[in-house]
């Protein structure tokens, strides 16, 4: 007899895998109903302590240069490579799905991060403009990331929808917290083990695994929340939290993405949300 | 208020350790005041709906002043529920039948007439800026009308070239357009709202603050003199009542509120769940940086234009001077003594570099952060100057001995009052810089390229000034960073928050 060693999963904090500090879990079953594993039930603390993290991991995230950036994303997209049967795998045993589809929506994951490797030196160019004030001053304006953006994944597709919005707000310089799907938080806690082998710095993206109801009013009321993704939420929780977004002056959005897997769920326009753009002015003579 | 606030206190230590700039003190002042003469002011103001003035449904009007006299100006009509609701309807009805069937070069060959035609009425927009809002003359003539007639002009050669501004995508407009300004900059910020809403197709209702509604009533006739088709723009003045009506009215798909971040914070609040586009450029408290290799003559002019420009009714104002320490006690005696040649008075003198504060409300509000500052702890330095008996003025004030933790360090105080603190090295500049909730604009003034870049990238601030501030350009785009707002006015980027991208 070979007993199968089981996992344990927990939240992922500033490059560590920890259990909630509220010691609370939720025991899943797998998709014939039998117990899977017992995931940490983030809390408000937890949520506090991540973006607690993505602060301080900001600065530095977003002062690495854009060719490294993109290259950490690429890294991440060959770790996802070399790990997809786990993840199919997973997929297929914590939800009712078909091997195509599992296998479809890992794909795509990988796809995904790809594509953004790819932006990580190019939206700037195609957002950055130099203006020709009226007088003699050399004036421009470019993108900066937004600081600390509180991301809502949505509940399913849990790995592929994490992914498709994690990726455009880290590709800039952001750091993210993320509330992964209520009910199937396991794809989205193993992306930690892909996050954290792909020299991604401790802190740029954090995973809180937990109820909504509880930790979305937290994540929308923090003050040194910069910017909040909202996918998919039901719509009380959404106003509710839309509404909790001026506490601080938060750059929100709604997305309610029907296909995934559609050229409409990438690109250039999922990065914008998470950007600022800053004028700089300087005078010209001798 | 207590005498250690009194304006004809002796000037500031720093300014007597050294001789003090003769700047023509051996004659007698002559005043230069701008003639009034041609400029016609009605005694009522009707709402401009349609097209045309009406008189307001909620019968009500209200008395706008002369900052500088303390004597009214006219009689403006205020705008109720029923009257924004009117001018809506007539925006919407507009939009629907006119302006967004529009072909976009007439578009933009209306818009280009409003620019000409403000041109041409230029000086007489001026002087009602300056008789409505306390302004300087040498502003409302050089600044805010001059830019006001660009931004015009800029946006209105957009009109027919939206589709090369966002590549891959077909943009449309919103609708109808809520805007709501603030009285500091009354006719540029009717134009930097208008300008882009008519040049993307969008139609609009404007509410201009209560204390400055004039030059917007003004602008209404130059859109009649332009053919502007009726409701393609409504006028609605009002306070804050009138411009919730705007904010929560449903037919409205779109708000740009330029004002307070409390306000905006309660415009974010209540548009959350409408699905409305939202705008906000909200207040601000920016540092301006000097370091010892500064070239320091031009840092206080730069010091000077950042604090007293428009009284200090600037949300981009650098109402916070961070210096280093080596080279603070030299660059404070400068500032000192130039500030003391600052010519407080008559706005209407063109010779006066600061002029009236623009509401009693406002002065109290000054006051009693200055107040505040003095009680914190901080040493209060003041201009010598004499100011007029009648009117309400403020001296140029500058606080030394300032905590990060003070409130005349954390508020916008939108006055004439500075924060001087001091910094040791680039990071302690830049933490001090930074932390704030605010982040509208920030200053550097080094001779070193490279340190200036290394700043200008690290300060969280939608408009970085180096060796230079408070500049405005339509061509570049302004906004905010953290509480001080989201979306960009100015340059190509002031277009995305007028369009909605299909495809």
């Amino acid at each position: 007899m070979n007993l199968p060693v089981r996992k344990t999963y927990k939240l992922y904090l500033g490059g560590e895998f920890v259990r909630s500090e509220s010691g609370r879990y939720d025991p899943l079953a797998d998709a014939k109903g039998a117990f899977f594993a017992n995931v940490s039930r983030g809390s408000r603390k937890d949520i506090r302590d991540a973006v607690r993290k993505a602060r301080e991991a900001q600065p530095g995230w977003a002062s690495k240069t854009a060719y490294l950036r993109g290259q950490i994303l690429y890294r991440m997209a060959e770790m996802l490579e070399s790990r997809q049967e786990d993840f199919i795998a997973l997929l297929r045993a914590t939800k009712k799905t078909t091997p195509a589809a599992a296998r479809a929506e890992v794909r795509a994951s990988i796809d995904r991060l790809v594509h953004y490797a790819g932006w990580a030196d190019k939206y700037q160019a195609l957002l950055s403009t130099v203006n020709p004030v009226a007088a003699p001053y050399f004036n421009f304006s470019a993108p900066e990331p937004t600081g600390v953006v509180g991301l809502v994944a949505p509940e399913t597709p849990e790995l592929l929808g994490l992914v498709s919005h994690l990726a455009p707000a880290i590709v800039s310089g952001n750091t993210v917290v993320a509330l992964l799907s209520q009910a199937h938080p396991i794809p989205g806690l193993e992306l930690g083990e892909i996050l954290a082998t792909s020299d991604l710095p401790a802190g740029v993206v954090n995973l809180v695994s937990g109820h909504k109801d509880e930790l979305v009013p937290q994540l929308a009321r923090h003050m040194d929340v910069n910017a909040l993704a909202l996918a998919g939420l039901p719509a009380e929780l959404e106003i509710a939290a839309l509404q909790d977004a001026a506490v601080n002056v938060k750059r929100s959005r709604r997305y309610a993405v029907a296909d995934y897997t559609a050229a409409e769920a990438q690109g250039l326009d999922w990065i914008r949300p998470t950007l600022e753009i800053k004028t700089t002015w300087h005078p010209i003579g001798w | 208020m207590s005498t250690t606030l009194d304006p004809s206190s002796s000037p500031s230590k720093f300014a007597t350790e050294r001789p003090v700039l003769e700047f023509g003190s051996a004659w007698e002042y002559a005043p230069s005041p701008e003639s009034t003469d041609h400029v016609r002011i009605d005694k009522r103001y009707g709402l401009f709906i349609n097209g045309q003035f009406v008189a307001p449904k909620s019968k009500k009007w209200f008395e706008t002043v002369n900052p500088a006299t303390e004597e009214t100006l006219a009689e403006v009509a205020e705008a109720g529920e029923a009257d924004v609701d009117a001018a809506v309807l007539a925006a919407e009805t507009a939009y629907r039948k006119v302006w967004s069937k529009m072909k976009p070069a007439e578009r933009g060959k209306y818009i280009y007439r409003i620019a000409r035609l403000l041109q041409e009425r230029a000086r007489e927009f001026a002087i009602l800026e300056t008789l409505d809002g306390g302004k300087p003359i040498k502003e409302s003539r050089d600044v805010d009308v001059p830019l006001a007639a660009a931004h015009f002009f800029y946006y209105a050669g957009w009109a027919d070239k939206l589709e090369y501004a966002f590549p891959g995508k077909s943009a449309a407009p919103i609708g109808v357009c809520g805007q709501i300004i603030p009285w500091n900059f009354p006719l540029l910020m009717a134009a930097w709202k208008i300008a882009p809403a008519l040049a993307c197709g969008n139609t609009v209702v404007l509410k201009p603050a209560e204390t400055t509604p004039l030059t917007a009533m003004h602008l209404a006739k130059i859109l009649q003199e332009a053919d502007l088709p009726p409701g393609v723009v409504n006028i609605v003045p009002g306070a804050g009542e009138t411009g919730a009506h705007i904010v929560n009215h449903p037919r409205v798909r779109k708000i740009a509120f330029t004002g307070s971040t409390d306000v905006g914070k309660l415009i974010q609040r209540a548009t959350a769940a409408s699905g409305k586009r939202l705008t906000l450029e909200l207040g601000g408290k920016a540092a301006n940086i000097v370091f010892e290799d500064a070239a320091l003559d031009q840092a206080v002019e730069g010091i000077i234009n950042g604090i007293y420009f428009n009284q200090g009714h600037v949300c981009c104002a650098g109402s916070r001077l961070l210096v280093e320490e080596s080279v603070a006690d030299t660059l404070l005696q400068k500032l000192a003594h130039r500030i003391e040649t600052l010519r407080v008075g008559n706005p209407l003198d063109k010779n006066t570099d600061v002029g009236a504060i623009n509401s009693k409300q406002q002065l109290d509000k000054i006051r009693e952060l200055v107040a505040c500052g003095v009680e914190e702890g901080a040493e209060l330095h003041q201009s010598a100057c004499p100011l007029p008996k009648k009117g309400y003025f403020f001296p140029p004030t500058w606080f030394t001995g300032v905590a990060q933790s003070h409130r005349i360090a954390r508020e916008e105080i939108f006055g004439p009052v500075l924060a001087v603190m001091t910094f040791r090295t680039p990071d302690e500049a830049l933490e001090k810089a930074n932390n704030l909730a605010y982040g509208l604009s920030a200053g550097v003034w080094t001779d070193k390229g490279a340190k200036i870049f290394a700043l200008t990238r690290r300060l969280r601030a939608g408009v970085v000034w180096a060796n230079t501030f408070n500049k405005f350009d339509p061509t570049s785009p302004f906004g905010g960073y953290k509480e001080s707002g989201f979306g960009r006015e100015g340059g190509a980027h002031g277009l995305e928050a007028y369009l909605e991208m299909v495809g």
